[in-house]
Order: C-alpha cells, then sequence, then structure tokens
C-alpha cells in the first residue's frame, strides 16, 4: 500500500504518477542512495538504520554478500571479497597491472579484454561486481519508497573516461536500473548545496574520501556546471590519518608493526580511527592499546597529519593552475568526504582558498543528496521552472540525405539527454541498402559539416522507390555519448553505431563553424533549393525511366512514348543549368505531362489483379 | 466536523516544516480522478485560499475546502511505517473502498 508524501502547494501528484527517482553515490570505498521525500533529499538507511553500505562485495558459498556482511572478510577470504572495484571500472587487464596499487586478486583475461577476477563462484567482470552493489542499494530504495524505481541518477568523478562511464552504466543495467543520467560528483555536491540556483562563478570541490582524494574546480556559467580541472591522488585517504595515528600508538606502545597478528593490527586500526574522530570536537583523547594507556591531543595530531593534508592542498594549486585561475577567484568550496571533518583539513583549505568552505550538509553524504535532487527534476516531479539545464549540444547532429544534403535531426542546444527519431525512405526501386552519414554543424550541405561517423543498413527488403520505412534515431545520453540508430520498420532489421560528438571539437572550433553558418545563411539556403530539386528531378527521371521500361510501349502511342523520353532528356539538360526555379518549372510539367501514362498504369495494374477472379470473391471482404 | 491527525503525523510535518523552512500547515484535500474514483491531495500550505477552512490538530494548522470535507469528515491523518517504507495514510471513515494502493478510494 503506498504511504502518501507531503507535496508543494499546487504540485500534488496525480495518484499512481509519483515517479520514485533515487540518487546514488556509488564509491569507491562506500555507496549511498537519497531520495527527495516531501521536497527535501534525505539518504535511505538500510534495516538497521546504517545509511552507508561499505562498497565491499564477497563471493561466499551462500551467495553474494554487499556491504557490510562482507567487511570483515576482506581479511579472511580476500580472493573472494572484493573492495575498490571502483577503481577497475572500464579498465583493460594492462592497466590493472599499472594502477600502482596491488590487488590481492586473481585476475583472467576475457574475451572482451575487460579484467575478470576469479572468485569461487566463477569469474566476476567488474561490471558485475558494481552491479551487485547497485542492486543491493537499489531493493532498499524499493524498500524504502514502496515500489519499483523509475530511474536513478549516478554519481561519477568527473575525471571518469566514456569507458568508465560506460561501464558504470552498464553496470546500473545489469543491476535492472534505468539511469536518467550520471552526473559528476563535484556538481552534485554543488547541487546539493543550491549553488545552481546562485551566482554564476567559480566553485572548487574538494572531495576527501576514505582511499581516495578528489580536487574539481567547476564553473558555473547559466545554469551549466563545466568541468575546468580536475586532480588528486587516488591513494590518499582518510585511511591514511588513521596509519599515522596507529603508527603513533605503535610508537608509543613500544610495539614493531611486523610483530602484530592480524588481530591486533585491526585493532590498532580501529582505536586509530576512533581517536581521528574523537579529536574533531575534543581537544585531547584518551588512547588505549595493548595495555598501553597514553592521550592524545589535537596540536600533536595536527602535526601526525600536516604532510597529509599539505599533499592535497598542493593537489588543489595544481588544479587552479591547470585552469588558469587564481585562488582569489574561487567563488565557494564545497567540501565532501568524511576525512574533510577533520579541524585541520577545513582550516588549511579555508587558508588557501580564501573562503569558508560549504560544510553545512553531511560531507558523507552530499553527493548522494545533490544526485537524489537531480533526479527528482528529471523524473518529473518538480515543476519546468525547477528544472537545471545542465548541458546542452553545441552543435546540431543529423544526417545526409540525397544530394549531399544535411538533414539535421537534433538541433543546437538542445538539452541533453534527448532521443528524437525520424522516417526515411529508399530512393532507389528494390533499393536494400542504405548509407548513413553521422554529421555534426549548422551548414546546409554534407561538405561544409563534420562527418562523425558512417554506417549501413542491410537487409530492406526490396520495394518500390518511397516505400520502405526507415526510421532513423538520434540519442545523446547525458555524457554527451550519441547512439544513432536505424531500423527498417516492416522487418526490423536494425543497425546502429556509437559516437561521441564533442570529441575532439574545442571551442573556438564550434564557435567558428556557428559563425560560418551565421555569415554563409543565404547562400546555403540557395544550395540546399538546388540540390532539393536536383534530387527530385533525378527522382522524377528514376521513376519515369523504369516505368516506360516496364509498360510503356504497351500503354503509349509511340508518339506519346517519344514525347515522354524526350522530355526526360530535356529535363537532365536544365538540371544542368544550375537554376532551382527553372528544374522546379520542368518537373511540374513533366509530371503533368505523363499524368495520363500514370493513370493508365494504375488501370492495367488493377485489371491484372482482378483478372480470374470472381465477383463473388471480393463481396465479403 | 473536523479532520484529525495522530501524535506521529504531527510531529513528522512540524519537522518537514521545519526544514522547508516556510509554510504555515497542510492541506488536507479531495480530488476526483485516480483508479477507484477520488484521491488524496496532501501538500504544503504558504497561504490558505479563502474558501478554506482550517482546524487544529495536535499544534498542526490543517486546511480543506467545503467540498473536499464533504468526504473527508472524521478523517484521521496518521504517519506509519511498514518496513523501510515511511508516509502519511488517511484513516477515512466515509470511504467504502480503496484502490489497493491507498492512493484513491470511493465513498
Amino acid at each position: 500500500m503506498a504511504l502518501l508524501q507531503i507535496s508543494e502547494p499546487g504540485l500534488a501528484p496525480e495518484p499512481h504518477q509519483q515517479k520514485r527517482a533515487v540518487g546514488i553515490d556509488l564509491g569507491t570505498t562506500n555507496s549511498l542512495v537519497a531520495t527527495v521525500r516531501s521536497g527535501s533529499a534525505e539518504t535511505l538507511p538500510d534495516y538497521d538504520g546504517q545509511h552507508i553500505l561499505p562498497s565491499i562485495v564477497r563471493y561466499s558459498e551462500q551467495g553474494v554478500e554487499v556491504g557490510l556482511v562482507a567487511k570483515p572478510h576482506v581479511i579472511d577470504d580476500s580472493f573472494n571479497t572484493i573492495v575498490s572495484i571502483k577503481r577497475l571500472m572500464g579498465r583493460g587487464l594492462e592497466d590493472v597491472n599499472t594502477l600502482g596499487e596491488v590487488m590481492p586478486y586473481h585476475f583472467v583475461q576475457s574475451e572482451s579484454s575487460m579484467p575478470l577476477i576469479e572468485t569461487r563462484r566463477g569469474a566476476v567482470s567488474p561490471v558485475e561486481v558494481s552491479a551487485e552493489i547497485l542492486r543491493a542499494l537499489a531493493e532498499r530504495a524499493r524498500d524504502s519508497l514502496g515500489g519499483e524505481l523509475d530511474g536513478a541518477v549516478i554519481t561519477v568523478p568527473a575525471y571518469f573516461d566514456d569507458a568508465q562511464r560506460q561501464a558504470t552504466k552498464d553496470a546500473a543495467k545489469l543491476a535492472g536500473l534505468h539511469v536518467y543520467r550520471l552526473l559528476n560528483e563535484p556538481t552534485a555536491a554543488a547541487v546539493a548545496y543550491g549553488l545552481d540556483e546562485g551566482t554564476e562563478g567559480v566553485i572548487a570541490v574538494y572531495d576527501l574520501g576514505g582511499g581516495t582524494f578528489d580536487i574539481s574546480v567547476l564553473r558555473l556559467q547559466k545554469g551549466v556546471f563545466e568541468v575546468m580541472a580536475t586532480g588528486g591522488d587516488t591513494a590518499l585517504g582518510g585511511d591514511d590519518f588513521d596509519k599515522e595515528v596507529a603508527q603513533w600508538i605503535l610508537e608509543c606502545a613500544s610495539v614493531a608493526e611486523s610483530d602484530l597478528d592480524s588481530g591486533s593490527h585491526r585493532a590498532v586500526m580501529i582505536e586509530a580511527c576512533r581517536v581521528k574522530e574523537a579529536l574533531t570536537n575534543a581537544d585531547n583523547v584518551e588512547v588505549t592499546f595493548n595495555g598501553w594507556q597514553g592521550e592524545l591531543s589535537r596540536v600533536q595530531f595536527n602535526e601526525l597529519v600536516k604532510p597529509l593534508v599539505t599533499r592535497t592542498i598542493r593537489s588543489f594549486k595544481r588544479a587552479l593552475r591547470d585552469a588558469g585561475i587564481k585562488a582569489e577567484e574561487i567563488h565557494e568550496v564545497v567540501m565532501v568526504g568524511g576525512s574533510t571533518r577533520v579541524p585541520l583539513v577545513r582550516e588549511s583549505v579555508a587558508e588557501f582558498s580564501g573562503k569558508n568552505p560549504l560544510t553545512s550538509i553531511d560531507p558523507d553524504r552530499v553527493v548522494a543528496i545533490g544526485a537524489a535532487q537531480q533526479a527528482n527534476v528529471l523524473a518529473g516531479n518538480k515543476s519546468a521552472e525547477d528544472m537545471l539545464l545542465l548541458d546542452v549540444i553545441p552543435l546540431s547532429l543529423g544526417l545526409e540525405t540525397m544530394g549531399g544534403l544535411m538533414e539535421k535531426v537534433i538541433h543546437r542546444n538542445t538539452t541533453i539527454p534527448v532521443s528524437r527519431a525520424q522516417e526515411f525512405t529508399t530512393y532507389k526501386d528494390g533499393q536494400t541498402a542504405m548509407a548513413i552519414q553521422v554529421l555534426q554543424g549548422e551548414r546546409e550541405l554534407v561538405s561544409d559539416n563534420r562527418s562523425l561517423a558512417r554506417f549501413e543498413l542491410r537487409g530492406i527488403p526490396p520495394l518500390p522507390a518511397g516505400a520502405a520505412k526507415i526510421r532513423v534515431t538520434f540519442q545523446v545520453d547525458a555524457d554527451g555519448l550519441l547512439d544513432v540508430s536505424a531500423e527498417e520498420m516492416a522487418t526490423g532489421v536494425k543497425s546502429s553505431v556509437q559516437v561521441k560528438p564533442s570529441y575532439g571539437l574545442t571551442d573556438d572550433e564550434i564557435a567558428r563553424m556557428l559563425k560560418e553558418s551565421m555569415t554563409s545563411a543565404e547562400e546555403d539556403r540557395d544550395a540546399r533549393k538546388l540540390r532539393e530539386q536536383e534530387v527530385e528531378a533525378d527522382r522524377l527521371v528514376e521513376a519515369l525511366d523504369t516505368a516506360l521500361k516496364a509498360d510503356g510501349r504497351e500503354l503509349l502511342s509511340e508518339d506519346e512514348f517519344n514525347r515522354l523520353v524526350a522530355d526526360l532528356e530535356n529535363l537532365g539538360e536544365v538540371k544542368r543549368s544550375g537554376s532551382a526555379e527553372a528544374i522546379k518549372l520542368e518537373i511540374e510539367r513533366i509530371s503533368k505531362a505523363s499524368d495520363e501514362f500514370a493513370a493508365r498504369r494504375m488501370n492495367s495494374g488493377i485489371r491484372k489483379a482482378l483478372s480470374g477472379h470472381k465477383i463473388d470473391e471480393f463481396k465479403e471482404s | 466536523m473536523a479532520i484529525t491527525m495522530t501524535e506521529a503525523a504531527a510531529r513528522h510535518i512540524r519537522d518537514q516544516l521545519e526544514k522547508r523552512g516556510r509554510g504555515v500547515g497542510i492541506r488536507v484535500a479531495v480530488r476526483t480522478s485516480g483508479c477507484s474514483g477520488m484521491a488524496y491531495v496532501l501538500e504544503f500550505v504558504d497561504e490558505a485560499s479563502n474558501d478554506e477552512l482550517a482546524f487544529e490538530s495536535q499544534g498542526v494548522n490543517i486546511y480543506s475546502d467545503q467540498k473536499s470535507l464533504v468526504y473527508l469528515d472524521g478523517t484521521e491523518l496518521d504517519f506509519v511505517k511498514e518496513g523501510l517504507n515511511e508516509g502519511f495514510q488517511f484513516n477515512n471513515p466515509n470511504a467504502s473502498s480503496e484502490c489497493g494502493c491507498g492512493e484513491s478510494f470511493n465513498v
């Protein structure tokens, strides 16, 4: 039974219309799922009240375990308990060997060059492992929201490339989730703080998680977040803070690290983590380990972790340099990740950026919360004016039609994700294949636009020209990936290609292409008119020629036949004149002249179809 | 005529209003649509309209219009948890049948 939520005034959904949409922060160490309920975004807890799901998947004898239950087995069943799978998403086996960290798993090569991890339940791909995490979160969300999910926004690091994004989407698909879009993690954090509705400017997102550090510099312009630069350290996080404290404890307790068994190793790490967290609010914390007792002050702690914090600030500096901006130009700094609770981190960031960082939203949950807000908008649960414009396509996308013309399917400045379909047909009788050239640009002629890809649709049933229906669908997902597919509607034969439209085009090139389309607008219009008439003329010649050959002698007098043949020759002449108007007139004239022929053909066709049948046979239908 | 709410419902609404930062209460109404005839409306109120009646229950203002009250008189609004799922439920003595999902009803 559905339980109701409070809506904004005037926006109460129709019954059964409220869409269940979630935001998912699929993290290296931890993952979360959030949703918007009664107007505010909140992360969803599991049955034990835990919001955070450790991103750990164990393939046990009994089945697949995800999260906290799998955590203890990281040590005692390490081959089958997989952590940090996000680091392997979209990577090849050769990448895995150069990732700079030792993964304790047995890798096997697969056909698709994707690394597979050998477990007791068979070889699994990173996509499958991630899908298990997503599945656990989706199930929690379904239980919390009382039904099937309409869709999800999943966050990815800003630096994720196409392969890594695609792998994330594949994982979602495998988990049975419909992905509205992938959202960059720093963008999600900025959205959570409502910065997308604020003033335009540069926003820095400082994300210090359990095992990774990311710094992103974004520019907000007209409601669109643009990633200016990213940086960080894939092997620096809160765990390193714990290690520093653990080292200190071991030194004080006069225990050599090499003497520790795995049990006491874990014990000292747990104690170190507890002390670190307590020092967020306390100035001094009691420490006990192995019979040793002492005290660690915030000042001492700061000394221990200072080199680590300094490393993050250095990355921050480098990212600003890459973005070509100065620290003073930063408008806001958003803090993400549990380790940004450490006071020294906040102070250092504030000192470097000259801004008080935003910390009011739980740094562990801020990314999931932003993603949930975005999901809520994309699901259509908010009014249109709240719709955020996140990305637009910079140049129109289309395909080549007869005569070398560019037919635009998606126009520039359309917000993505978007999907548009258009129907095309065959040009020749019995045509069984069609070449589809995918183009980008604003000009009318193919040669003035950029070709992105070419593919062929084969297996079109042989039909008269214009009878086959071919539906071409252009789909640009939120990540800018373009999918073009062509389908013959009668037989369902399909063909498709995927391209990344903005690939390789700089802002300057885009600006140049736009400008050219403006300055040559008239020229383009005339060129298009001429090409259209030329194509029309060719079509008429083709059709009439075929008809004359088929039954011209039979249905026409010698005189009529010769006149039409002469007309066709004349049309060829006029076509070469280069005047759209003249071609058009000639086409109209010949069309009229051949009307009688067309009528006779139709009558003869009907007679043929009816001959040999009795009238009774037609009565029933 | 009156609409009331449970302590749990009141607590949750107060929390939501506080988080939202504005609003004077909640609106409870009925509109004709849905798979079983009528559907409940539950939304925040920033400004009550003239044709609405106001009630107070557990310290929360409830607004409803005359027409809706015909179907809602005596209704108690409750906030319930079912496993991980949580939300509002109308205990409506006027409803003769519900659509099973609870989002719409018949009188």
